[in-house]
């Protein structure tokens, strides 16, 4: 990529003068020439202030501050507000549960998507099978997770399908209430996030594994490899910077979940499913306690930081 | 192989193929059709839900077609002024967004693709860092600020926020693209004398069709998505978009099944049309974004 980045200028010997018309430069047109890119630049870069530099310092100074937005004259505090987050035993239950629903769902993400995309790249299909199934299993990601949210409901309601199936295999009494028992319900929502999650996974292993070059596993077969060496030392491999860049992304995402917890079970029941972007909104828009929910979503502003510092290294390197 | 199974398209056993080949392709088929139970099954129980009547949502045993088919959700929904304005505030913003972002988001990628300047890396690490930012963080001080500029509850606040999510794909994912168009076509015009602009505007833009639209398509899908900041950035029913009226619709009164899944058939068709209509374009702008910024 950083090939096709140089200036067109760079690509011109040194000391040559340039020819035609561009001959009649002068240091004002240098200077305007200079300045092109951050006209072309300059809407983003307003638009990047007013939405993400301007909202994250107040976001800061808010999180020192006692009765933000609710009072009119907020009192600077120093860090009670976050000594006062640290405190609240549902902040460490909100972080386990955000771990164990990210967790989850990223390892899973990436087996099943994995699992699809090679049965979808098997040589065995036709290519009708195969736009066919691809269309089947992409379908999870077409719906936006409102909808996801109240058709998990409908099938998991105790009275729904799949208590019917589960009951009727004589797995469960039938009667499962899956999102309102303490005991299932981070279990079912992690699922939920699951069906919903892997296309993503999916679809971009699919693109790279139709971009490994045959020729390699041509010579694998030559050399006497097995399917399951073939798989390990060429697929694996060759798909390696997509798993990492999607498993980074993946993290990132499913860690800032918020709709699909939030019409599922709201974070209960008793904090069962309280994820940290849940925990967060409930201090800000159901408590009004806006400076504790600003200390609480510095936090985690600072938990992605970590994750994107990864994110953009990896980029980085790949250019 | 794969030549002499497609044109007939179905999903069964080739005779030409191989013994052991056909145990093996058994197989395949098999936890094809298992994969697809699991992906597809929900969303075929979810439109056979919207033709029942609500009192037959849990009868059991459970049906997949009921015996009293009926449309009565769709005509629930789409006689209901409500939940149409739902669907109107939600193509509003989206398409609103949509062209915004397309429009600052080529000029951008333009400067990324065409020049070098100082601070480019650094301004790339920041656009690629955005998209980390988790919304919950900003939605507190986006609070405040629509608040504050009068926007809280109207248009303008939810198009404006949006931005802050699609603006640094689109940006990613047009920059790709047009590192994949030769620099000898704008730089051609440039030097009959045009200036930048024009050789963005007439030459660049009209051959990108392709990454316009898969830029356009995801840009639209995660207008049409959002769901936190809808929620809290807007008051009355009257400015509510699709994903807020299904949550609206499972608090209100006694659940209606059939209309909440009626609801959300409506409510993924657009997404549906553009993916079956770009399907190609989309997967392909999708992964060069998300694989190779």
């Amino acid at each position: 990529m950083s090939t096709t980045l140089r200036p067109a200028a760079a690509s011109r010997p040194a000391g040559e003068p340039p020819r035609g018309r561009a001959a009649r430069r002068t240091p004002a047109h240098q200077i305007r020439r200079r300045l092109t890119p951050y006209g072309f630049l300059s809407p983003t870069g307003v638009l990047l202030i007013i939405l993400m530099a301007t909202p994250i310092i107040m976001v800061v100074w808010y999180s020192f501050m006692d009765g933000v937005i609710t009072s009119d004259n907020p009192a600077f505090v120093g860090f009670d507000n976050y000594l006062e987050v640290l405190a609240n035993p549902v902040f460490y239950t909100a972080v386990r549960n955000t771990f164990v629903f990210t967790g989850i769902s990223v390892v899973a993400h990436f087996t099943i998507g994995l699992a699809f995309a090679l049965m979808l790249n098997s040589p065995l299909l036709g290519d009708r099978t195969k736009g066919l199934f691809r269309a089947l299993y992409v379908l999870p990601w077409l719906f936006t997770v409102a909808i996801v949210a109240v058709l998990w409901r409908l099938l998991l309601n105790p009275n729904g399908v799949v208590n019917y199936i589960f009951g009727s295999l004589g797995l469960t009494d039938g009667q499962t209430e899956w999102l309102a028992n303490p005991s299932s319900a981070l279990l079912a929502v992690t699922f939920i996030n699951i069906w919903a999650g892997y296309p993503f996974f999916m679809i971009s292993l699919l693109a790279g594994l139709q971009g490994i070059p045959r020729d390699l596993y041509e010579a694998a077969r030559v050399d006497g490899a097995g399917a399951w060496q073939q798989f390990r030392n060429i697929t694996i491999p060759q798909l390696r910077p997509i798993i990492i860049s999607m498993a980074l992304l993946d993290l990132i995402w499913t860690s800032q979940q918020f709709p699909l917890i939030w019409m599922t079970t709201g974070g209960g029941p008793i904090n069962a499913t309280e994820v940290l972007s849940t925990f967060t909104y409930k201090l800000a828009f159901t408590s009004y306690d806006f400076s504790l929910a600003s200390a609480a979503a510095v936090i985690v502003l600072l938990l992605s930081m970590v994750l994107a510092f990864f994110y953009v290294r990896h980029q980085k390197g790949r250019d | 192989m794969a030549v002499t199974t497609a044109p007939t398209g179905r999903p069964d056993i080739d005779l030409r193929t191989p013994p052991p080949q056909r145990g093996k392709k058994a197989a395949l088929l098999a936890a094809l059709v298992v994969g697809a139970c699991f992906s597809s099954l929900p969303v075929l129980w979810m439109l056979s839900s919207s033709f029942k009547p609500n009192p037959e949502i849990f009868a059991s045993p459970p049906r997949l077609v009921s015996e009293t088919f009926s449309l009565d959700a769709y005509v629930a929904i789409l006689t209901d002024t409500v939940k149409l304005r739902f669907f109107a505030n939600s193509y509003i913003i989206a398409l609103s967004v949509t062209v915004l972002t397309l429009t600052v988001s080529v000029l951008a990628a333009y400067a990324f693709s065409r020049y070098d300047f100082r601070g480019k890396k650094t301004i790339n690490v920041v656009i690629i860092s955005v998209q980390a930012v988790p919304p919950i963080t900003l939605l507190i001080p986006y609070f405040g600020l629509v608040v504050a500029l009068r926007l809280y509850n109207t248009y303008p606040g939810l198009i404006l926020t949006y931005m802050v999510f699609t603006l640094p794909y689109a940006i990613i994912m047009m920059t790709g693209y047009f590192n994949t168009l030769p620099r000898e076509l704008d730089e051609a015009v440039k030097v009959d004398g045009a200036g930048p602009m024009t050789a963005l505007w007439r030459i660049l833009v009209p051959i990108s069709v392709p990454g316009l639209v898969s830029v356009g398509v995801y840009t639209f899908m995660i207008a049409w998505n959002e769901f936190l900041f809808a929620l809290t950035l807007t008051r009355t029913e009257d400015m509510r978009t699709v994903p807020i009226g299904i949550q609206l619709l499972m608090g209100q009164h006694s659940y209606e099944w059939n209309e909440m899944m009626a609801m959300s058939i409506l409510g993924c068709v657009p997404v549906l049309v553009l993916f079956l209509l770009f399907q190609r374009f989309f997967i392909g702008g999708m992964t060069a974004g998300a694989v190779k910024v």
